[in-house]
């Protein structure tokens, strides 16, 4: 299936060792001749010294999950020669530094040796230097193997180093000195190469949290606190760095306030305390800290304080997997904290809706005065995903919900804080130092009645808790539709995805349409479910549910929340920490359906 | 119990403030602590400090985490929005409101227990990232709240009212604040409100973290005569290290100083702290001296109290972060959105 823009080439190097602007180099180029790419970066918990993978697919299909078996792996890391050797699908290349010439014990695959540290060594002295470059020179001998557009490479590099000749110049005769060895020595092209595409014409190549980063800037974030945590760190810092170039006014003021709190408790604290206050504030974390955040969680809930939290999961349990992904914390946001408590979660696919779900985010907050989860993960997060260009409209209007300025305390008769005044379980609420005798109120855990006042009368206690869970309801209608994707008309079956798990899905369903079997796609966008929903449950025999985690937490929440039964939800799980393939989720699917058929019968 | 409201009667003796407000206007509902509880006469101080400085009160966050201590907010200047948060994270919930809109009073309430020991963290950071501030521990050396359990604060061999003596060293929380850098650091007692109200006022007025430590007896769980922060204990063995005035800026009147004893303190808002030293050793604004002068005390079982530590250089998080002087909750989303054309040129780096 492998051939001209249709290939993975993975390199397998060191990390700590600069190998990791050269791949983005080479992600970058590809993708600049207009063929569609995805780049998975598969990196350690460690600063250097252990293996780190990167794996970059081209489609000119326009495929961008991840697609199992490597066509042409780069070893550059001896400590994974087995393994690298191993993960090459037969009739594939393996390229390495045949400075140390080795035997490599398959005869199905093609061996290029090219003395990357010998040639190295003969031409820079600087050990640092020599270490970095040598990166460049496989990026140039690949890049003639797969026939890349000298151009494009130059132009990726120069912007890659801001233009300064003195960085572009050593790097292009790195290039050059892996081009020209790998034009002499093989047999160059290769079958899997490169040409001039128009899929990737236009998009951009982005990560997710530098999407939901200048999201929350779009989005009027005003103030952030946060712990650090892979995979969420680099939202936080793309949001201050995007506002460090946007929110800055002429005479040096910041519009803006950035924390980095001493754990994620406080974190929380700080982005509730603004919310409170009437600023746009969120924090940015991973499963662990959203464990600890999960008081405070409550308190947002019972309080009715709006804040985002972005959570960008990772492999758990405990520290798990901190530099893999999963969608494992799904019952762990939707209920996060003791007592009758649930969440508004959204689950952006990609980094386009990292940007878009951000605006989305702080109006829901604010609208529903409530903590909004925004779910997504580490494959989203930090993996560079080909998007369409960012647009906002400038037309769009802010939802700041319903909050009485004092003019609005002067009409208003009988204000009570935790009044459902219009029916929809909202209720009204102010900001401290509006209004020098109207509005004030105390804002606690402990129960309280309308007016906000202390209470231990349980009736008031379950009439409040009553509707908060009727916003609930309004809630469903208010959080992004779900995606449904036809599979062909009368299909039978249907399958349920969120989040980074979309890519692998369409792609499967593809493959599945060509053995002959058709379903339908649903992927929810929002929780508490929409009515779609369940509509799609109802009007499909059997719905496989593809998630990444053990437990099928996704399944256990469209059981609880949608009413769907049991019975007719069949999991398709993926928990190693990789990206979902197309493979994977045909394979499951294929397997999972004989069973299926015989418990519905 | 339920809330009570506090009937309004106006006395048309009471004594008005600049905006016209008596102290009846800086009330809030019915105490429903015990009666005699210290913290009842703190937030009885906080009431008529704040009359006389004449705040408005809506402009004022009332800020607390769990505890008998942190409900103390609910009694007093109800026209002030108040936010009981959860166990040992007021100081966090300060910090987002602050960053949200700098122009307002941040008062926050805790408890021994709710700042020494589960939130004694969020204490140190907020500390340190100088939050401008007022933090008022309402110190009884127990868990008033959850039955008298001794707290982080209680002394060494201070025995608890069944007798049994607290085997551990306590946590002085105006050293620790010392220490990290707290601009504003006093101690005082809730049975002394001829002290604790001019400290009260300063507190209000330094722009900074400013620290009240204040010895608030607990009637029902930790006042028998060993007790060490018992009202007897504390009335025999406080040792004023000096007696502060406050003067605000537009009452100053310049009253001859009596040389070596009194000394003024211009606070960065043109109000004036005027100190009168008891303790000739003591210097106020060295940190060293403010350390040694608690731990001398202490080592002889007294309690110094007064203002132990100011720094003048008054600091706040706003100035560190360089926020603009604009309250950031009131600004238009038209200034924070930077619009459609900015997505070009960002959506260029990324092709
Ligand atoms: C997370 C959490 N743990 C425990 C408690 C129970 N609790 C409530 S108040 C309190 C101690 C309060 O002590 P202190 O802050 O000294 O206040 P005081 O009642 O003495 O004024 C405790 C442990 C709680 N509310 N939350
Ligand atoms: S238990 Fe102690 S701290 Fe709590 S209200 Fe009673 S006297 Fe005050
Ligand atoms: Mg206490």
């Amino acid at each position: 299936m492998s051939g001209v823009n249709d290939f993975v080439v993975r390199f397998a190097t060191v990390n700590g060792s600069g190998s990791a602007s050269a791949n983005s180099i080479f992600a970058k180029t590809v993708f600049r001749m207009g063929v569609p790419v995805s780049a998975k970066n598969i990196f350690p918990s460690n600063i250097q010294g252990l293996p780190t993978w990167y794996e970059v697919r081209a489609s000119e299909a326009g495929w961008v999950g991840r697609r199992e078996g490597v066509d042409l792996m780069v070893a550059m890391n001896a400590q994974t020669y087995e393994e690298d050797l191993a993960a090459v699908v037969p009739g594939g290349w393996l390229f390495y530094d045949s400075s140390m010439p080795r035997i490599w014990p398959r005869q199905d695959i093609t061996v290029l040796g090219m003395p990357i540290a010998e040639i190295c060594a003969k031409k820079w002295r600087d050990p640092r230097q020599r270490q970095l470059l040598k990166n460049m020179v496989y990026v140039g001998a690949v890049s003639t193997l797969l026939q890349i557009d000298l151009d494009v490479l130059e132009g990726v590099i120069s912007d890659q180093f801001g233009g300064r000749a003195k960085l572009i110049g050593p790097n292009m005769e790195a290039v050059a000195l892996g081009r020209d060895y790998a034009a002499e020595h093989f047999d160059c092209p290769l079958p899997i190469h490169t040409r001039r595409a128009s899929g990737a014409e236009g998009k951009i190549l982005v990560t997710g949290n530098e999407a939901a980063g200048l999201g929350a800037v779009y989005a009027g974030a005003t103030v952030c606190a946060w712990y650090p945590i892979t995979p969420s760190t680099s939202l936080v810092e793309a949001f201050e760095s995007f506002c460090n170039k946007l929110r800055v006014t002429a005479d040096g003021e910041k519009l803006f306030g950035v924390v980095q709190a001493e754990d994620e408790l406080a974190a929380i604290g700080v982005a509730l305390g603004a919310g409170w206050n009437g600023a746009r504030a969120f924090t940015a974390t991973s499963g662990p800290g959203v464990s600890l955040m999960s008081e405070f969680l409550g308190l947002g809930y019972f309080a009715e304080i709006p804040m985002v939290l972005y959570n960008v999961a990772r492999g758990g349990p405990s520290t798990g997997m901190p530099t893999r992904t999963q969608q494992s914390d799904i019952l762990a946001c939707a209920y996060a904290s003791h007592g009758d408590t649930k969440h508004v979660l959204l689950f952006p696919a990609d980094p386009g809706e990292c940007f878009s779900m951000s605006a989305d985010a702080f109006d829901l907050a604010e609208r529903l005065q409530t903590p909004v989860i925004v779910v997504s993960d580490l494959d989203i997060g930090m993996n560079s995903w080909m998007v369409d260009p960012f647009e906002w409209d400038d037309a769009r209007t802010f939802d700041r919900g319903k909050v009485l300025d004092a003019e609005a305390l002067d009409r208003a008769e009988n204000f009570g804080r935790y009044r459902d005044v219009d029916g929809d379980g909202i209720p009204f609420r102010t900001l401290p130092g509006t209004h020098p005798d109207k509005g004030a109120f105390f804002t606690r855990g402990t129960s309280h009645d309308e007016a906000a006042r202390y209470t231990e009368d349980g009736t008031v206690h379950a009439r409040v808790l009553d509707r908060i869970a009727r916003k609930f309801e309004t809630a469903a209608t208010l959080v992004p539709k779900a995606e449904i994707v036809s599979g062909g008309a009368g299909a039978k079956d249907g399958l349920i995805c969120f989040g980074s798990s979309r890519p692998a899905v369409l792609e499967a369903m593809d493959k599945l349409a060509s053995d002959g079997i058709r379903v339908d796609m649903l992927r929810i966008r929002g929780f508490p479910f929409g009515d779609e929903v369940a509509a799609f449950c109802a009007a499909h025999e059997r719905v496989f549910v593809v998630e990444q985690n053990r437990d099928a937490q996704m399944r256990s929440l469209l059981i609880l929340e949608a009413g769907v039964a049991a019975e007719k939800l069949i999991p398709v799980l993926g928990y190693d920490g990789m990206p979902l393939t197309a493979e994977f989720v045909r394979k499951h699917l294929l397997k999972a359906r004989p069973t299926a058929a015989v418990a519905a019968e | 119990m339920s809330y009570i409201a506090k009937p309004i009667a106006r006395h048309p003796k009471l004594k008005r403030n600049a905006l016209g407000l008596t102290h009846r206007d800086y009330e809030g509902a019915m105490s429903t602590l015990c009666a005699g509880c210290g913290h009842d006469s703190i937030t009885a101080a906080l009431i008529e400090a704040c009359c006389e400085i004449d705040l408005p009160p809506h402009r004022i966050a009332k800020i607390s985490g769990i505890g008998c201590s942190s409900k103390a907010p609910t009694y007093f200047i109800k026209q002030a929005h108040g936010f009981n948060s959860v166990h040992g994270r007021m100081p966090s919930v300060a910090t987002g409101a602050n960053l949200a809109n700098r122009d307002l009073i941040y008062l926050g309430v805790s408890g021994d227990g709710d700042t020494a020991s589960i939130g004694l963290g969020q204490f140190a950071h907020a500390v340190r990232r100088k939050l401008n501030m007022v933090y008022i521990v309402m110190n009884n050396g127990c868990y008033g709240l959850t039955k008298g359990q001794f707290s982080a604060t209680n002394d060494r061999a201070s025995p608890s009212k069944k007798g049994a003596p607290n085997p551990f060293d306590p946590i002085d929380l105006c050293q620790l604040a010392i220490t990290l850098g707290a601009g504003f650091v006093a101690r005082s007692f809730s049975g002394d409100k001829a002290q604790l109200k001019p400290l009260i006022k300063a507190a209000i007025h330094y722009n900074g973290f400013a620290l009240l430590d204040v010895i608030s007896p607990c009637v029902t769980f930790n006042n028998h005569a060993a007790s060490t922060k018992g009202y007897e204990y504390v009335r025999a063995h406080n040792e004023a290290l000096d007696r502060v005035d406050f003067v605000p800026l537009e009452n100053e009147i310049r009253a001859e100083l009596a040389a070596g004893e009194t000394r003024d303190v211009l606070l960065h808002d043109g109000s004036t702290l005027r100190l009168n030293r008891l303790d000739a050793d003591h210097d106020p604004e060295d940190a060293d001296s403010a350390l040694t002068a608690i731990r001398s005390r202490a080592a002889r079982g007294e309690v110094a109290t007064g203002l132990l530590y100011l720094d003048p250089a008054e600091q706040d998080l706003h100035a560190t972060l360089g926020t603009t002087a604009r309250p950031l909750n009131a600004m238009p989303m038209s200034e924070l959105c930077p619009g459609a054309d900015k997505l070009a040129a960002i959506n260029a780096k990324f092709q």
